[in-house]
């Protein structure tokens, strides 16, 4: 976790720099703003993880004598197969087509969204089973 | 749903009953549209944009012939204006960045990390869906009745307002990418929590495969870039439609703006292209070189630094607009030639006294370096402003562009013969493979070379029509049949898939390769492993199959018996 951390710290850092050189050389606004956004993206979630990897023991992924049998054991639910991202990808679909074919595509568009977040909420609820 | 039980050790049981029941779910068209196996939308990913490279491709044939005389008249100057802006999109929008971070990394990422799927994989089915439906979205507007988008890839305003572009052409093209961006960021998303999160214990980031450390940095600069253009098309659309001004001098808004905001995801863009490839090439040629990734930590270093230069080269595409800081872009861009001179440097050393074994894949991936290499020193020549006020908008930049992403298809190509055995089971044929190679290469190089040539005499970029000048007909004559033999080659690759189709199986590791996604069956199995090996070095699949030729850590190998 502490490499992890580092890394985006580093961009982060970078960034700082950056953005610390080209605001005053350019006095140029929407590229600065940008670099600097570039820099809490580096350090917001950097940050998160170096709090974190203080508080706890070097998972054995991060360890070079990490052996398998620590990793054994239920690593995560994985769902098998479930039809809400397709519904949800058509919804947005539809979304975007109502941008040029009508507005009236947003029914059909929100409807199958609706039904994506709804089902997909109750498919983990029931921990995926269909 | 599955818990999954994972890391049973390779000398303990093999089969783990609990973790890997076979997977008994919906069968045909349903269970390819509710799949949420990262295999099988890595699969679909890699069909979808190879289908959308042969689409793209047709309409650069189109072009080319078109361009054969000086007043072509295969197409009338508003087609051809639709012709180089879908060549464009298509290229970019819809083959090479799915294909670089959603087909190939998709399939072999959580594999060569020992993971049984990506972290999110809802999240990466929807990913496909809506790469695809973005797809059909900009395909759609051939048929509307203005015709697709014209204003060429890059979208400039004012020439992309309301007024210079009406119709629902240039509406689909906006829509495709939001459709197609939100995909690429819930790829990024799914890439780096994968990465961070399901490594399977000893599998420490220093022990990553060269692919897998590149697609995650790839992952970080998608969550830099993706979102920036996603908003400025927003301002677009809203500018074309509710009335804002946000491009528009008339209403106090600043036309740069958006090339400013399109080219800082545009540029890092180039990197998300290119990094999974410069992965993929890495791997390749450390496998068929029979030597571990020579510099490991070079190669990661440089990966890093690449990503990080690239979010501050944007504005040398600006250089002409003469709003820009010149000294501060132009410094930025010379730099990255630095760390891909390091790449350079470590693939040259990886084969450095190797057993080089030419096949398709590592003639393809050496076919990528010298391309890539041409592509890049051009690009260095452009970073310089003078040279850059030269060029800009002449074949010159096209020449060097495309000698940068001819060489990324050489890369994903060699990807395809090198991981396409894992992903069906089967070998491709080398024979037919080596003709689509030198078919492709020559092909390439006589594509782009007379373009250099032309650019700098000055031929523009986006010409139907040009002067007549016997020179300037015969370097584009010579440029089109480039194009041509590259059409042949990709057409021997179709030829190929149909006549090696369940002809030569390729068991676990046809290649003796090291990294983890060679020790389980090709194709693997649901949830990717039965069984693990003991990982100690980042080729744990070569040190159980080689037991008296460990590779140590960081290329430091253990080589006696090698020479």
């Amino acid at each position: 976790m502490k490499l992890e951390a580092r890394i985006l710290l580093l961009l982060g850092l970078f960034f700082g720099v950056m953005v610390a050189v080209y605001w005053p050389w350019s006095h140029e606004t929407g590229g600065s703003i940008m670099i600097f956004a570039g820099m809490l993206l580096g350090f917001l979630p950097g940050g998160y993880y170096w709090w974190w990897s203080r508080r706890m023991a070097p998972r054995p992924e991060d360890r070079d004598d990490g052996s398998l049998e620590e990793g054994a054991g239920v690593i995560g639910s994985f769902p098998g197969s479930s039809i809400f991202p397709f519904t949800l990808g058509m919804g947005a679909f539809c979304c975007v087509l109502a941008m040029v074919f009508g507005i009236w595509m947003l029914i059909p568009g929100v409807g199958l969204i609706f039904w994506a977040l709804t089902g997909a909420t109750a498919e983990s609820r029931r921990s995926g089973e269909h | 749903m599955t818990d999954v039980l994972e890391h049973a050790a390779a000398e303990g049981h093999s089969h783990d009953e609990h973790g890997h029941d076979e997977h008994h779910g919906p069968s045909g068209l349903l269970k390819w549209l509710t799949t949420t196996d990262h295999k099988v939308i890595g699969m679909s990913y890699t069909i979808t944009s190879v289908i959308m490279l042969v689409v793209g491709g047709a309409f650069a044939e189109l072009i080319r012939i078109q361009l054969m005389s000086p007043n072509g008249t295969l197409v009338n100057y508003a087609q051809y204006n639709e012709l180089f802006t879908m060549h464009g999109s298509v290229m970019i929008y819809l083959f090479a960045g799915p294909f670089a971070f959603g087909a190939l990394a998709n399939f072999v990422v959580p594999i060569q990390i020992g993971a049984p799927d990506m972290a999110f994989p809802r999240l990466n089915a929807l990913s496909y869906w809506l790469y695809l439906s973005g797809s059909i979205t900009m395909l759609l507007g051939f048929f509307t009745a203005g015709g697709a988008a014209n204003f060429g890839w890059v979208g400039y305003a004012p020439l992309s307002n309301a007024a210079n572009s009406p119709g629902a052409g240039a509406d689909l093209w906006i829509g495709a990418l939001l459709l197609t961006g939100f995909s690429a960021i819930f790829t990024g998303v799914n890439l780096v929590a994968t990465i961070f999160y399901l490594r399977a214990p000893g599998m420490t980031l220093f022990r990553m495969p060269i692919f897998t450390w590149n697609l995650l940095v790839t992952g970080i600069l998608i969550l830099l870039a993706f979102p920036v253009l996603t908003a400025g098309l927003i301002m677009l659309f809203a500018d074309r439609h509710f009335g804002t001004h946000i491009y528009e001098v008339a209403g106090g808004g600043v036309p740069v703006l958006w090339q400013n905001i399109f080219w800082f995801w545009g540029h890092p863009e180039v990197y998300i292209l290119a990094l999974p490839f410069f992965g993929m090439t890495t791997e390749i040629i450390s496998v068929f070189s029979k030597k571990p990734v020579f510099g490991y930590k070079g190669m990661v270093f440089a990966t890093l630094t690449i990503a990080a230069l690239s979010l501050g080269v944007w504005a040398h595409h600006l250089f002409t607009t003469g709003t820009v800081l010149l000294p501060f872009f132009s410094i930025m861009s010379l730099l990255i030639a630095v760390p891909t001179g390091i790449k350079m440097f470590n693939w040259i050393g990886t084969m450095w006294q190797g057993e080089i074994w030419f096949s398709t894949a590592m003639l393809m991936a050496l076919g990528f370096v010298i391309t890539f290499l041409i592509g890049g020193l051009t690009g260095i020549y452009l970073a310089s402003p003078p040279l850059d006020f030269f060029a800009h908008d002449t074949y010159f930049v096209v020449a060097h562009f495309h000698s940068v992403v001819m060489a990324l298809v050489f890369a994903g190509l060699g990807g395809l013969y090198y991981w396409g055995p894992k992903m069906t089971g089967y070998l491709l044929d080398e024979r037919i493979g080596k003709s689509q190679f030198w078919l492709t290469f020559i092909g390439a190089q006589l594509l782009t070379f007379p373009m250099y040539i032309l650019g700098l005499k000055g031929m523009p970029r986006r010409m139907a029509n040009y002067p007549h000048d016997p020179q300037w007909k015969f370097m584009n004559d010579l440029s089109s049949v480039g194009a041509f033999l590259i059409g042949i080659g990709t057409l021997l690759f179709v030829v190929n898939i149909v006549y090696s189709w369940k002809r030569y199986p390729a068991g676990d590791n046809p290649w003796d390769a090291g990294t983890l996604e060679w020790f389980t069956s090709s194709p693997p199995p649901h949830h990717n492993f039965y069984r693990l090996p003991q990982i100690r070095s980042e080729r744990p699949t070569w040190d159980y199959n080689h037991p008296d030729k460990k590779a140590l850590a960081h290329g430091h190998a253990a080589s006696e018996g090698n020479h």
